[in-house]
């Protein structure tokens, strides 16, 4: 087998962002059509109740469930890699989306009008744990058209969070929420100052 | 008939034929503090004559730099596990990680602006 002689060279910086929404919204959808590579799925093993994991006499009380993520990819250049996580969609596995976020840098939060509280979740974790988001409301052909604005005061959101309309089939389209994303992230810097600012 | 490099631990339907703990010998956590976002990459050195069937292909998915969320999908192993394999090959060498921040820093500019550009390059 041949291996990369890459000892010299820095591992490019990975990011990620979270896609989030409710079950069937079109997290995965939306994910494959920006990704470089076909959606992958990975899963963690999360143990619940349990009385200690490397006590026997707690096996019978222990249950563990596999919990599967879907992601993709976006080599930005050779040094920065972007990753996007879609939260499992099921409510049961609000546990994870802690884990999930911990070390995201925002947030999309699909949403079908057709069932806009699925998405209430998302939004009320997202402004708890001060991560910041954009509403991208993902068109499907026989739902009704809402306005942007109709769709943020039916989801109570505060004044900056960007509402966009998309259709997370097509790439140019699910990309450009990404790009309202980091400018909605990029807002809440203060514009260039010393150099101290950004030192490493 | 089962070639070599056939996956014959993994069946479609079933999944894997061995139980994911199996694999890093009941071992659940790394000796390394990896997360899904860490990014790793094969060395091309280190002595790993005595690594077994899944430290290796974990092995042969690192040639280029990978996360371990992407070595785990392809091994189709939980990532806890993967993070068994991945810290083995750091540990024996054949495998490097970088020291990854806790959490990236969301008001960081430059990053925030190389993003930027790089995404609105692919509209």
């Amino acid at each position: 087998m041949a291996y990369n002689d890459a000892s010299d060279q820095p591992l490019p910086k990975s990011v990620k962002l979270v896609v989030a929404g409710g079950f069937g919204v079109g997290k995965t959808t939306f994910i494959g059509s920006v990704s470089e590579i076909e959606p992958l799925t990975t899963e963690e093993i999360i143990t619940e109740a349990s009385l200690g994991i490397d006590n026997l006499d707690g096996l019978a009380g222990k249950t563990t469930t596999t919990v599967a993520f879907d992601f993709g990819r976006i080599s930005l250049t050779s040094e920065l890699i972007l990753y996007l996580f879609g939260t499992p969609g099921q409510d049961r596995f609000c546990f994870m989306w802690d884990e999930l976020s911990y070390g995201a840098l925002g947030a999309v939060v699909l949403v079908d009008t057709r069932r806009l509280k699925d998405c209430f979740s998302a939004v009320d974790f997202f402004e708890s744990r001060g991560i910041r988001f954009v509403v991208a409301v993902n068109e499907f052909e026989g739902a009704y058209f809402y306005e942007p604005e109709e769709v943020r005061a039916a989801l109570n959101l505060k004044p900056h969070v960007p509402v966009a309309l998309c259709d997370a089939r097509q790439s140019r389209s699910a990309m450009s929420v990404l790009v309202t994303l980091i400018q909605h992230l990029l807002a809440a810097v203060p514009a260039r100052e010393p150099e101290i600012v950004h030192r490493q | 008939m089962i070639m070599p490099g056939d996956d014959s631990w993994l069946d479609g339907d079933a999944g894997r034929l061995v139980r994911p703990y199996a694999v890093t010998n009941g071992r659940t956590s790394a000796s390394l503090k990896l997360d899904l976002m860490s990014m790793v990459v094969a060395t091309g050195e280190g002595f790993h004559g005595n690594l077994e069937h899944d430290h290796l292909q974990a092995l042969a998915l690192c040639t280029r730099p990978a996360s371990v969320a992407e070595v785990s999908a392809r091994l189709r192993l939980p990532a806890a596990v993967t993070k068994v394999l991945l810290s083995d090959l750091v540990d024996c060498g054949a495998v490097r990680t970088a020291v990854q921040e806790s959490a990236p820093d969301t008001s960081n500019r430059v990053l925030l602006e190389r993003l930027l550009d790089g995404l609105q390059r692919r509209l």
